[in-house]
């Protein structure tokens, strides 16, 4: 009778915790002890996918038949700027891609000069976060190419990507995109700074003149409307210190999930 | 308590026996939260494209073969599931409903996702923390249910358990809610462990695989998973299609341990201990 009492007791007790679970779920998704915890499977996927790409592997390619249809353009359309809209206007001409950092030589690269140097050209599927997929055929110079024409200097880890969008808006330029990606990244063969998409010139809903394509990652690691590439061994100072426009809203830095 | 002497008459008597040892209870149950967890941060992260493609790709202008979503109706909105051509009203549970009172386009309603409130970079976070427990769970409960024998003693059926008059016997009975008494209450039914190696060696495997192949990092290291499940997008409908064969699973799951003996079955996942009658000087006990 006793232990009878006593497993009744428990029972009641944990159905009661569970009920207090289900309704807690927001208490401890807000719970910063919490999320340290979650936050630290991400190390994890990025450790294990990491080690399993020791070989390099390339994400699929697929070929003209595979293509969507409609390409989904997402995030920034056309970005909200008059320096943009002056670019535009003048069809890229004065657009110039600076690279500088932890660089020997810091670059200014026109489109003419990007499209004089070696392409590559990919047929490869693009993820969105939300669960959608896209393929599309994309064209341009490998980056890491560009990055050995300006020379690493010692210590540099990130490529840091500054867009000419501002995805949010806000007074302190907190809601400009960027993103960044690391060395291993940076140097794989897929990895192009692209200006042509499906045979054609970049679209402004695309990215034009010029965006990345960093392919075995999601699409948000895939930043459009490129001005700047800055090589860093740290993205603690910028913005969020996430190293990204949505890492600072809370997504994974390793988008390779 | 068990020894019988051999001159007494064969009476009924209630016995306890070792049914769940503790590593099959504590998979058990840490596959109960893992599996939770899964499930309402899953149907979080589906809330952000709530429609299901076949093949390599599919977004908004692609065609999908399961859609649920929110159509305007005059100055309200209203919920709208589509399953291939078929469309099906489903306002206040699938498509729209309500949160904080106020009717809301959702997909799935708010008391079941995690967070309750639209936030997917929370809900992967909580999904792939979940997909990891689960995974390293799964692989502690195979490599024990191969060495310990469990798979072999407990989820198996026996050969006599297969035979169609066996089966035939046993649906009818199941049909009836009637379970298996006494000796035969020692093992799981023959329903009871094809049902469970369905779920153990089919449906739980597929949830990882299909959850892969949705990776681009892991498709470049294993892009033949791409070719198994057809693509990035059907690995999403099959990853969907299967957790809601595991609800289903789930959902028939407990009501079978509510009419077959709720206080012993949860004794048996809690102690170990699963009670039976027997005759008196028949009963084993281990």
């Amino acid at each position: 009778m006793k232990l009878e009492l006593t497993r009744r007791r428990f029972l009641i007790g944990s159905s009661v915790a569970a009920t207090g679970l289900l309704t807690g779920c927001d208490a401890l998704v807000e719970n910063a002890g919490v999320n340290d915890i979650l936050q630290k499977a991400e190390a994890l996927t990025m450790g294990s996918q990491r080690l399993l790409q020791a070989h390099a592997p390339l994400a699929r390619e697929f070929t003209e038949a595979d293509l969507s249809p409609t390409f989904k353009a997402n995030g920034t359309q056309m970005p909200d700027s008059e320096d943009y809209a002056r670019l535009m206007e003048g069809n890229f001409a004065d657009w110039r891609l600076v690279v500088n950092g932890m660089v020997r030589t810091p670059l200014s690269l026109s489109l003419a000069d990007l499209k004089a140097m070696p392409s590559r050209t990919q047929i490869t599927r693009h993820d969105c976060v939300e669960g959608w997929s896209a393929i599309g055929k994309w064209t341009g110079v490998p980056l890491g190419l560009v990055l050995q024409k300006a020379g690493l200097a010692p210590g540099a880890r990130y490529a840091v990507f500054y867009c000419a969008d501002e995805y949010e808006k806000s007074l302190d330029g907190s809601g400009q995109y960027y993103e960044s990606i690391d060395l291993i990244d940076a140097f794989h063969p897929q990895t192009i700074l692209s200006y042509s998409m499906n045979g054609k010139d970049l679209e402004v809903a695309h990215g034009a003149p010029l965006r990345l394509r960093v392919e075995r990652q999601l699409g948000y690691k895939h930043a459009k409307y490129l001005m700047r590439i800055e090589l860093v061994d740290s993205f603690r100072g910028l913005w969020g210190g996430k190293g990204g426009f949505w890492e600072d809203r809370g997504y994974e830095w390793y988008a390779g999930i | 308590m068990t020894s019988a002497t051999d001159h007494e008459p064969a009476r009924p008597r209630k016995i306890l026996f070792y049914r769940h040892s503790i590593a099959v209870r504590l998979t058990h149950w840490l596959n109960v939260l893992c599996l939770s967890f899964l499930l309402m941060s899953g149907l979080q992260i589906f809330n952000a494209h709530p429609d299901l493609y076949w093949g390599q790709y599919g977004a908004d202008a692609d065609h999908s073969f399961i859609s649920i979503g929110a159509v305007s109706d005059g100055d309200t909105i209203k919920g709208i599931t589509r399953v291939g051509s078929i469309s099906i009203p489903t306002t206040g549970v699938l498509g729209a409903s309500t949160v904080g009172g106020e009717l809301t386009p959702r997909a799935f309603p708010s008391w079941i996702t995690i967070p309750g409130y639209q936030d997917l970079a929370t809900g992967r976070r909580w999904h792939f923390f979940f997909a990891w427990f689960f995974v390293i769970n799964g692989f502690v409960y195979l490599l024990y249910g191969l060495i310990a024998g469990h798979f072999r003693r407990d989820i198996v059926p026996a050969r006599d358990q297969l035979t169609p008059q066996h089966l035939a016997h046993e649906i009818g009975e199941h049909a009836r809610l009637r379970f298996p008494k006494g000796e035969e209450a020692r093992r799981y039914n023959s329903l009871q462990k094809l049902t469970y190696m369905a779920v153990i060696f089919i449906l739980l495997p597929l949830m990882v695989l299909t959850g892969l192949t949705m990776s681009p990092g892991f498709n470049a290291i294993f892009p033949w998973l791409l070719d198994v499940f057809g693509g990035r997008q059907s690995a999403r409908t099959i990853h969907f299609i299967t957790a809601s064969l595991l609800v289903a699973f789930v959902v028939v799951h407990l009501a079978m341990v509510l009419v077959s003996g709720v206080w012993n079955n949860l004794r048996s996942m809690i102690t170990g201990y699963y009670g039976l009658t027997v005759e008196t000087g028949k009963e084993t006990v281990k």
